[in-house]
């Protein structure tokens, strides 16, 4: 059970009214509708039924618009899964191509290259972020020190854009691609002309984007570890690191698990600052200093000029998104489900 | 105990060693995780530097009440912006926030069992949507629907945003009013209704009004669903069906149009931007947790 069992039960009779009910009832006695109301609400019986209903149906509405978010996707996708079919598994974007060619496999890819890449960079750092907040920090530091780091989470994904336009991206492409390129070119990930506007930046960009949640979500992890747990490693003699690598992180590994692939999920269905960095270019690439692009990225340029088949195109990219990020995001709560029950309190 | 310390090799010695090694080691992962901190904090900084050293020159009298005469030339101001976000983020709480604040209160005072669980799973999952899914929803419904962009459109598309977001916060609010507090209203003799609202709402009303806060700033700065669903007018929109921009609409035209004029403007919508939900955060979080260390 999630939270303190309520304490109506939902089935159980209302209570009658006592001694001081009726006598104020008799006491004022009211004409009309508005009377009727009145005496109906206080005899209680039909204000819990509207109330409890009220918010029943407003619990519905939750669940319906998932199902209705669904099922609007798949009726206005359907006529693009008939027309192109197999086509969608075409090696290039192009719906102003002469044929139209829908290949949504580069645009899959680039999604999830970009989303793995963000995970790689932001969950380590996100972690030490976790371990310094729940067991480094002396208490005055922690709170400051979480507020500021969820400020990061606060900013708008169009900002982050912007600085990624005109800060980011120029800063990498002068003073850290030229280096990686003459240290690890012989990996053939970093060929090409390095334009800024890239896979690596967009993934880096991301990276920077998950670090709060992931390392909200973990800290939460570590402090819900039992300080027994800490303590038994401390009497065999572990030093702090010890602690924190063999009784800490080993406990909340589901957790911590959870909390990356929520990461994960936020960096799949990312839009607006990739969109702004990653350069926009619908084909395969092999090198991450390429542009390429996501799906959410080719949702917003094209979805308000789109029309026909590539309307239906563009929502049948979106099922595909939709499923994607569905099944990360339902693993995800799955892992965090003990942790969230537990944090309902807090 | 002899034979460890005659000859060379003394056992006390090597354990010392490789005490000294652990405990190295320990100081280098534990400088690293304080090093991923500082790593998270040059963004931040950087973020809020760049944009209130290019914005805030940008800010004016004349940008804050003057629309936008140019989609990507100099001239006006984001007064239309300003306006569009106003309109849309307001429209969106007034569908949003009541729906999802009777649904938290569904799960926190009524909900039991498998129905509950059920709702509050998809709540859980569906905060997580992107964001642009939930625009393809609305220009799906709306747009096509109606054969044109607007603010309803855009209205729509953030209240389905907030419903998930206003529904968790509101349950997790009223969890933590004790029970004791609504025996103490039935034991009064008021009806469950009445105790939900007059005793248990009243007493959440904090925690209600930092949700709802959290909320309103996260779709404030909500973009993707609106590069879809509104249309980007130049004008001030009349009214919920007609088309309209919105400051997150300025800054994402702006920063990729590639024109200086239109960049200026972006940066100083952005910090306008920037300005109100930065201020609505910190404000929130102070709050929240001046009261938890109380």
């Amino acid at each position: 059970m999630d939270g303190p069992t309520p304490i109506f039960p939902t089935d159980a009779p209302p209570p009658s009214g006592g001694p001081l009910g009726s006598s104020a009832q008799e006491g004022s006695p009211r004409k009309g509708l508005r009377g009727l109301l009145l005496r109906a609400l206080r005899g209680r019986r039909l204000g819990d039924l509207v109330f409890v209903n009220l918010t029943r149906s407003a619990a519905v509405v939750v669940v319906g618009l998932v199902v209705g978010i669904v099922a609007s996707l798949m009726i206005s996708g359907k006529p693009a899964f008939e027309a192109i079919g197999s086509g969608f598994l075409g090696p290039e974007w192009l719906p102003g191509g002469q044929p139209p060619r829908y290949g949504a496999l580069p645009l899959v890819w680039g999604t999830l290259v970009t989303a793995g890449l963000a995970l790689l960079l932001g969950v380590p750092v996100a972690f030490g972020i976790a371990i310094v907040l729940s067991e480094l920090a002396p208490p005055v530091v922690r709170t400051p020190l979480s507020i500021v780091i969820e400020l990061l989470a606060a900013i708008p994904s169009v900002v982050y854009g912007l600085w990624g336009i005109f800060i980011l991206a120029p800063f990498l492409r002068d003073s850290v691609y030229p280096g990686l390129q003459a240290t690890w070119g012989w990996t053939g990930l970093f060929g090409g002309a390095a334009s800024g506007y890239s896979v690596l930046t967009a993934a880096i960009l991301l990276a920077i984007m998950i670090i709060p949640t992931v390392s909200a979500i973990s800290r939460e992890v570590l402090r819900a570890v039992p300080v027994a747990q800490r303590e038994a490693a401390l009497a065999l003699g572990a030093t702090p690191w010890e602690v924190v690598r063999m009784a800490v992180l080993p406990y909340g590994r589901s957790g911590l698990f959870g909390a990356s692939v929520l990461g994960l999920a936020r960096a799949i269905g990312e839009t607006m600052a990739v969109t702004m960095v990653i350069g926009n270019r619908n084909a395969f690439f092999s090198s991450l200093l390429q542009p390429a692009n996501t799906i959410p990225s080719v949702l917003a340029n094209e979805v308000f000029e789109a029309s026909g088949t590539h309307l239906s195109a563009l929502f049948a990219l979106g099922i595909i998104l939709f499923l994607v990020a569905l099944t990360i995001n339902i693993f995800a709560q799955l892992l965090l489900l003990r942790l969230r029950r537990r944090g309902a309190h807090a | 105990m002899s034979v460890g310390l005659t000859g060379g090799s003394n056992p006390f010695r090597s354990v010392s060693r490789r005490d000294t090694i652990r405990k190295w080691h320990s100081h280098l992962m534990l400088v690293l995780c304080i090093g991923a901190v500082l790593i998270a904090l040059i963004p931040l900084l950087s973020i809020l530097f760049e944009v209130f050293r290019q914005g805030l020159p940008a800010l004016s009298y004349d940008l804050l009440t003057k629309r936008q005469y140019f989609q990507y030339f100099a001239g006006g101001g984001i007064a239309n912006a300003l306006w569009g976000s106003v309109l849309i983020v307001g429209t969106a709480s007034l569908i949003g926030m009541p729906i999802g604040i009777l649904a938290g209160i569904y799960l926190s005072e009524y909900g039991q069992g498998r129905p509950a669980a059920v709702v509050r799973f998809f709540a859980d999952v569906f905060a997580e949507f992107p964001s642009i899914i939930i625009g393809l929803f609305a220009y799906g419904v709306i747009v096509v629907w109606t054969g044109h962009f607007s603010v309803f459109a855009g209205a729509f598309a953030l209240s389905v945003m907030l419903v998930p977001i206003v529904t968790r916060t509101t349950e997790e609010a009223l969890h933590l009013v004790p029970d004791s507090v609504r025996e103490a209203g039935l034991a009064l003799g008021l009806p469950r209704w009445r105790v939900t609202g007059s005793v248990v709402l009243r007493a959440a009303k904090g925690g209600l009004l930092t949700g709802s806060l959290l909320g309103f700033s996260r779709i404030f700065g909500e973009t993707a669903p609106l590069v879809v669903t509104i249309g980007g007018s130049l004008f001030f929109a009349k009214g919920l069906d007609d088309t309209s921009s919105s400051l997150t609409y300025v800054v994402w035209r702006g920063a990729t149009s590639g024109i200086h004029a239109a960049e200026v403007r972006a940066w100083g919508a952005a910090t306008v931007l920037l300005l109100v939900v930065l201020a609505i955060n910190i404000s929130v979080r102070v709050i929240t947790s001046r009261r938890a260390e109380r």
